[in-house]
Parts: C-alpha cells; structure tokens; sequence
C-alpha cells in the first residue's frame, strides 16, 4: 500500500510564543502531518532587549548587573564569565578567597538552575509533583544568595576583580546544611521518576542527537555529555580555581532525552560535591584584588568561556581604552543549543516536541538577549 | 521475572507514590502564609531605596556629591544641590530616585561615601500610577508605607 493512501494535507501551525511548554516566548512553526512532525522553524526575539548593545553604553562596571538579566535561572554564572572576561582583559586575577566562594556560588546556582530545568520538564511531561518539591529545595539555596548578596534570582553577586560583599556569619554551616538537605532529596526524585514507565515511556528514544550531531552544531553543556562525549570546561580549561577540586563528568550513552535527565541528576550530585570541598577550604584574604576604581582596561580583546548550567557560555570583550566596553559578545549555550531542535524534532510527535523543548533546557532570556 | 512481577504489581508507580504520600504530613508543609506572616528578609537585602538622616540631629547625611548618579546604570538617580554661600559647602535640595526603571543592583549604595542612600529591607513596592514610582526626597526619607492587613 502506498504512503499516500488516506493521507491528508500538510498542516502549519504556531507552537507558542504563548504556550506553556516552549520555556517562555519561543514560537515554533510546525509542519505537522497528522500528529508527526515533519519539520520545525523557530521564531526567536520576542525577548530581545538589545542586552549586547547597552553593554557598549554602560561601564565595565555597570554591565555587570545586565548579564544577570541574560540566564536568570543561573544569574551567578553569568555574572562570573563576565568579571572573568575583564578581568583577563586588565590582567587582574581575583584573590584565593574570593575564588573559593566564587565556586561555592556558582556551583549552588548550577544545582538551582537545574532543579529548575527538573520542575518545569516533569510539568511538560505531566509530572506535576516534582516541581513542587523542587521549588523547596532551591528556596534553601536562594536564602543563602539573600544573605549573602541581597538578592534571590539577579544577584549580581561577583564584581570585577573579586567579591563585594565578605561572607556572613554562619555562611560555612549554612551551605553545608543547604547541601545535607538537597543531597537526600535528589535521590527522592529519581525515586519519583527513573524508574516510573509513564517517565521512560515518554523519554526513552526520543530526541537522539549523537555525538556527531552535536560537535557540527555546536551543542555543549549536559547535552553533549549525554551523547558520551566527555566535555567539561571546569576540566578543559580549568578557572576559578576548578582544577583543586575532586569531581567526575557524567556521561550518558545515547544522547536522547533519558540520558540528558539521567546526566542533569548526576550533576547536581557532583556539583554537591564540589560544593562540600570548597566550604572546607575558605582561606583568609582579601576578597577584592587590585582593581582601580574607574576600570579602564588596555586596547585589546579577551574571550573567556565557562561551564554554565546550560553549556559553554563564553564572553567576548573587546576594550578600545575607554570606561566602556567597544563591543560585548556573548555566546550563550541555550541559543546554540536550540538550533538542534530541528534535528531532534524531525519525526517525531507533537507529544514529543514538547519532552525535547524541556530536554534542551533553554531560557528565553539568554536565547534572545 | 523479577522485572515482570515489578510490572504485574507496579512496584515502580508505589515507590514513586509512596515519597508522595510521605509529604503529605503537615509538618513538611513550607508554604509561607503572606500577608499573614511577613517573611524575614535577610539583612543585606536589595529593596526600598531610602535617605539616611543623621540620627542625634535629623539632617540628611546626604553630601550631594553626584556619586550615586554616576554610578547608576540606569541613570535614574538625579540629585539637586546649591552651594551655601556662607559654609562655602554644596547642600541637598532635591533627590529624585526613579524606582521603575531601578533593578536593585546596589551600585549606588556602594558609591555612596557617607552611607546615606542605603537600599533597605523593605520590599512592598506597588504603587496605583506610574508617577507614583517616582520617589521624591521626602518619600526617600521616610520609605514606603505598605497597608499592613489585620486578621
């Protein structure tokens, strides 16, 4: 029989920018026959704020809080690659100290954000509960960020050449009972979901995307690592201060949507461990290193790329001698990630679609900028 | 055929129930009931932009030095000053601080050399109009004024 018996007409229809499951303001144009997918075109810049221009019209210092507003899921991250990336351009390096809570921060913010991409990918599949149990425990990491920078979600938390704010009393026992209480929920969830059939059922097999796929499009972060390909930036090229400290990549086997979570899980375990080695290791010191106080760094231009949550998020500064920035470039790693959703999405359902936008884990914010 | 009983009986829905059913107790519940019971808010926290004055004699502290507006991302800040003519020193007439457009970074309470803008505690910041974001010297000194809600 042929494939065109009983077939009906292409159809084309909008996915979002107002709908639940696409993570924010992503339009996807669908070409659907019947419930297959035979085709998929994103529509991105619902949320562009021109984030890369106002750096050129801001100091060096008064960027910093904008690159918050990029990934707010993973505020902190940003906020590192950023001070990271000028303070290669002036040729500074931020003390011992501010180093070891610059890790502790950001690897806190990497199990938030991912506790995050756990709560809102279960609810695309419909798995409502964990997004609840999820929301709890990340609370215990936004309190710590509260009391120690004043703010939950765009912290703005590193300033360029070291720290701002010197630790509060009691923020060693504080992060270890943060990490002692998130570290038994983990395990919670896995008992909610790996084993659970409707959960396998809806990801096994579904959105492969294999090592090969993902080197031609640039995929990074815990997707690459799901298809075995053991990429870690904090190994690569260590900063910060990452080679001291003890933790294994996990890597998945067939790079479809199971392994991702599987990958994801293992992260915030290991990230619990980094966590736990640095807070041993605070050492006393100055926390703001040499920095004038109007930042004027020399003619020249600095990348820095570091792990973030989502991939490799990479800074591009480039400094003609003046208080401000000649031009800011970021490469955020959910916007290059996205642009494999085509190839994931091609043959599979509706359903399914929405199980792969989760997987990607993309924030709208960073993708539009 | 221990897989297949582990189907048959659905081992692996009741061990993902069973965590479940284990919060259902009262004592897991973490909801915070707001209004009812405020939140503490940490110390450090980013709110409210307020004026400091000097306690013992209730002039502001503020030295109009600019340094705030400098600072400022935003540029929201704008401070109005006129020189004493008999101290020979600047003095503070206006401050205007636009909270619509503020993000809370806190790059203006760190410029400030003699901590007198300061970003406080206070979080209630709705307000019925645009203008009424516009905070002017007065509204600064005396910080906001939430309806506190009696149950």
């Amino acid at each position: 029989m042929p494939d065109t018996f009983l077939d009906s007409t292409e159809l084309v229809i909008n996915m979002g920018p107002q709908h639940p499951s696409t993570h924010g303001v992503l339009r996807v144009i669908l070409k659907l026959d019947g419930e297959k997918v035979t085709g998929t075109e994103c529509v991105i810049g619902y949320l562009h704020r021109g984030v890369e221009k106002i750096g050129e019209n801001r100091t060096y210092q008064q960027f910093a809080p904008y690159v918050d507003r990029m990934d707010y899921c993973a505020a902190v991250s940003n906020g590192l690659g950023f001070c990271l990336a000028v303070e290669k351009l002036l040729n500074v390096e931020a003390p011992p100290r501010a180093q070891v809570v610059r890790v502790i921060l950001t690897e806190l913010n990497r199990i938030a954000s991912h506790l995050i991409w756990l709560g809102t990918h279960c609810l695309d599949i419909g798995a409502i509960t964990p997004l609840f149990y999820v929301m709890r425990e990340r609370e215990e990491i936004l309190n710590i960020y509260e009391k120690y920078c004043g703010a939950r979600l765009t912290t703005h938390a590193f300033r360029i050449g070291g720290l701002e704010y010197e630790l509060y009393d009691g923020f060693e026992a504080e992060v270890k009972a943060a990490c002692d209480f998130i570290a038994p929920k983990i395990d919670e969830y896995e008992q909610l979901l790996t084993g659970n059939r409707i959960w396998i059922g809806r990801l096994k097999g579904i959105g492969v995307l294999n090592a090969e796929d993902c080197k031609q499009y640039g995929v990074t972060g815990p997707m690459l690592r799901a298809a075995g390909v053991k990429w870690d930036l904090r190994k690569a090229q260590p900063y910060s201060g990452y080679e001291q400290y003890e933790f294994d990549i996990p890597i998945g086997e067939n790079g479809d949507t199971y392994d991702r979570y599987l990958v994801r899980m293992e992260e915030m375990r290991q990230a619990i461990r980094i966590v736990r080695q640095a807070v041993e290791r605070i050492p006393d010191g100055p926390i703001m290193g040499k920095v004038p106080k109007v930042i004027k760094p020399p003619v020249g231009e600095a990348y820095v790329s570091i792990e973030a949550p989502k991939g490799e998020l990479g800074y591009f500064v480039v400094s003609d001698g003046t208080t401000q920035p000649y031009r800011v470039r970021v490469r955020p790693p959910s916007f290059v990630n996205l642009q494999s959703l085509d190839k994931m999405a091609r043959g599979s359902l509706v359903a399914d679609l929405v199980a792969i936008i989760g997987t990607i884990d993309i924030v709208l914010g960073e993708v539009d900028r | 055929m221990r897989k297949f009983l582990r189907t048959i009986f659905l081992i692996d829905l009741i061990e993902g129930l069973l965590v479940t059913f284990h919060y259902q107790r009262p004592k897991y519940m973490c909801t915070d009931q707001y209004p009812q019971e405020r939140p503490k808010v940490a110390e450090r926290y980013r709110g409210a932009p307020r004026l400091n004055n000097n306690p013992d004699n209730g002039e502001t502290l503020c030295i109009a030095c600019n340094l705030c507006a400098l600072a400022c991302p935003e540029k929201l800040i704008v401070v109005g000053s006129e020189r004493n003519e008999k101290t020979r020193r600047k003095e503070l007439t206006t401050f205007t601080y636009d909270l619509s457009r503020c993000m809370f970074c806190g790059l203006c309470e760190d410029a400030c050399p003699v901590d007198a803008l300061e970003l406080t505690q206070d979080f209630e910041l709705a307000s019925y109009t645009r203008e009424g974001a516009i905070w002017d010297r007065q509204m600064l000194e005396d910080g906001p004024k939430p309806t506190k809600y009696e149950f």
